[in-house]
């Protein structure tokens, strides 16, 4: 029965998280259920994410910081996703690897994730995973994404700090002022100090933190439900966080206890300044978002038949009918049969 | 349930170094549309079980190749037991002697891929082994 399921992981029984783990990620009706059934009991983790590019020492680092994180006695859940393959699905998921040294600590549990589509740098159902440990009493929750590029800041709605790492030897500092995934770091690390060339890359990222840095919480101003893309709102937010710059030599553990110091300090800061709700506002918007354009899309595969679909589809590839019109006829079509007794 | 793809765990248990093997096979997996967890070398029957249970896998496969099979088996398989997983389908790789495979599969073992083995065969016994397995997990 799925209801006793959920009574064992909120009692944090092991197996019973796995599988509802495995129930979000794999079955929608089941996840609605699971998400009613948990979320009152949500809310409560520091959720952290870490991003960066692939080879930039992610596993590695969440590795470090989940063990300081339990010498502070903390109880750590630990999402880890990966690439799917594009052409058959399929995925390696190897951040295990790197997360030897936590094995047999009952205090933490892992869970790696294939993206199976998403192309944010998480899966679809990430944050319902991130619900479940959640439920199951985990304190904090690190979120290590696929090997991040440029765009892939789909984490910076998940995570409630965000933490960015970057490696030496990467590009020059043109890159440091490209707009993507250095505008979303609450905390920016350098990660293999040790390497040569690491004294410049964290000059370049000085001057680009010293350029200032964008807030990325909502504006106060209303923006409209966006649930696609990036979106994430740059605003004149009242409060100011010093994003700081961190190095470390992850492998060795150099440098990691000054990181989770300063993510507890921006939680600290986050609580204090009221941007804690903020940032939940802004997740529960996109959310939300999401699950409503998914609604309306199983809806519309309800009500307009498949091959009726189809026709449109087809009026649009021989342009016949523009796209914007092409949705306006599906859009009224499925109004339509909604009035219909 | 909706469709999703088989999660495998590939692991290398006791203290041989060579994982080209697992690789291969975690590699042919992923090709075939699964998705592999991946552990790495030198696992102990605990480290094996508990990512295993954590993951969720529906299937484990395990590569050997030096000569502890039969001593770093049963433990494996008590310790699955322990934590009620036998319903986990367990596969094994490496270098097994033909006359312990019976041994293997009185232990709970369902199939035993030596040197030379096509990757399409291990394929398809995993794809069968999921298949035959209770479809009733959540109880």
């Amino acid at each position: 029965m799925l209801s006793q399921l959920i009574e064992k992981a909120k009692n944090g029984r092991r197996r019973a998280i796995a599988q509802l783990i495995t129930l979000v990620e794999n079955d929608q009706e089941a996840a609605r259920t699971i998400v009613a059934a948990l979320y009152s009991e949500t809310g409560t983790a520091h959720i952290v994410g870490i991003t960066g590019p692939p080879g930039s020492g992610k596993s590695t680092l969440v590795n470090e910081i989940a063990k300081e994180y339990r010498k502070r006695e903390q109880l750590v859940g630990i999402v880890a996703v990966d690439p799917s393959s594009p052409f058959t699905g399929g995925a390696l998921l190897g951040d295990r690897v790197r997360m030897r040294d936590l094995s047999g600590d009952r205090g933490i549990f892992i869970r790696s994730m294939a993206s199976r589509g998403s192309l944010g740098g998480l899966a679809r159902s990430t944050g319902n995973v991130v619900k479940v440990l959640d439920a199951a009493g985990f304190q904090v929750i690190l979120i290590e994404t696929v090997g991040a590029g440029q765009a892939e800041v789909e984490i910076a709605n998940a995570a409630l700090t965000t933490l960015v790492i970057e490696a030496p030897g990467m590009g020059d500092d043109i890159q440091t002022i490209k707009a993507g995934i250095l505008e979303i770091a609450d905390l920016l690390v350098v990660n293999k100090m040790d390497r040569p060339g690491s004294d410049r890359t964290v000059k370049a990222l000085q001057t680009m933190l010293h350029m200032g840095t964008v807030r990325r919480d909502e504006s106060h101003h209303g923006r409209a439900m966006t649930a696609t893309g990036p979106n994430l709102a740059v605003s004149d937010l009242k409060s100011t966080w010093h994003v700081p710059l961190l190095e470390t030599v992850a492998i060795e553990g150099l440098g990691v206890s000054p990181v989770v110091d300063a993510i507890q300090e921006h939680r600290n800061h986050l609580i204090k300044s009221g941007d804690w709700l903020e940032r939940e506002k802004m997740r529960s918007r996109r959310e939300v978002g999401q699950l409503l354009q998914d609604r309306f899309m199983s809806k519309l595969q309800l009500t307009v038949p498949l091959d009726e679909r189809e026709t449109i589809i087809e009026a649009v590839a021989r342009r016949q009918l523009d796209p914007y019109s092409a949705v306006e006829r599906l859009f009224e079509q499925a109004h339509a049969s909604e009035e219909a007794p | 349930m909706d469709v999703h793809p088989i999660r495998v765990l590939v692991a290398k248990p006791g203290l041989d170094g060579h994982d080209r093997g697992a690789k291969v096979v975690a590699r042919a997996l992923r090709d075939a549309g699964m998705e592999v967890i991946y552990t790495g070398l030198r696992q102990t029957p605990e480290m094996i079980v508990e990512a295993a249970l954590q993951e969720d896998v529906d299937v484990i496969g395990l590569s050997i190749l030096s000569g502890a099979h039969l001593s770093l088996t049963p433990r494996i398989m008590e310790l699955m037991a322990e934590n009620d997983m036998v319903d986990v389908p367990v596969f094994l790789g490496g270098i097994i002697p033909h006359d312990d495979v019976p041994a293997l599969k009185e232990m709970g073992i369902t199939g035993v891929f030596g040197p030379g083995t096509n990757t399409e065969t291990i394929i398809s016994s995993i794809r069968e082994s999921v298949v035959a397995k209770p479809a009733d997990r959540e109880s």
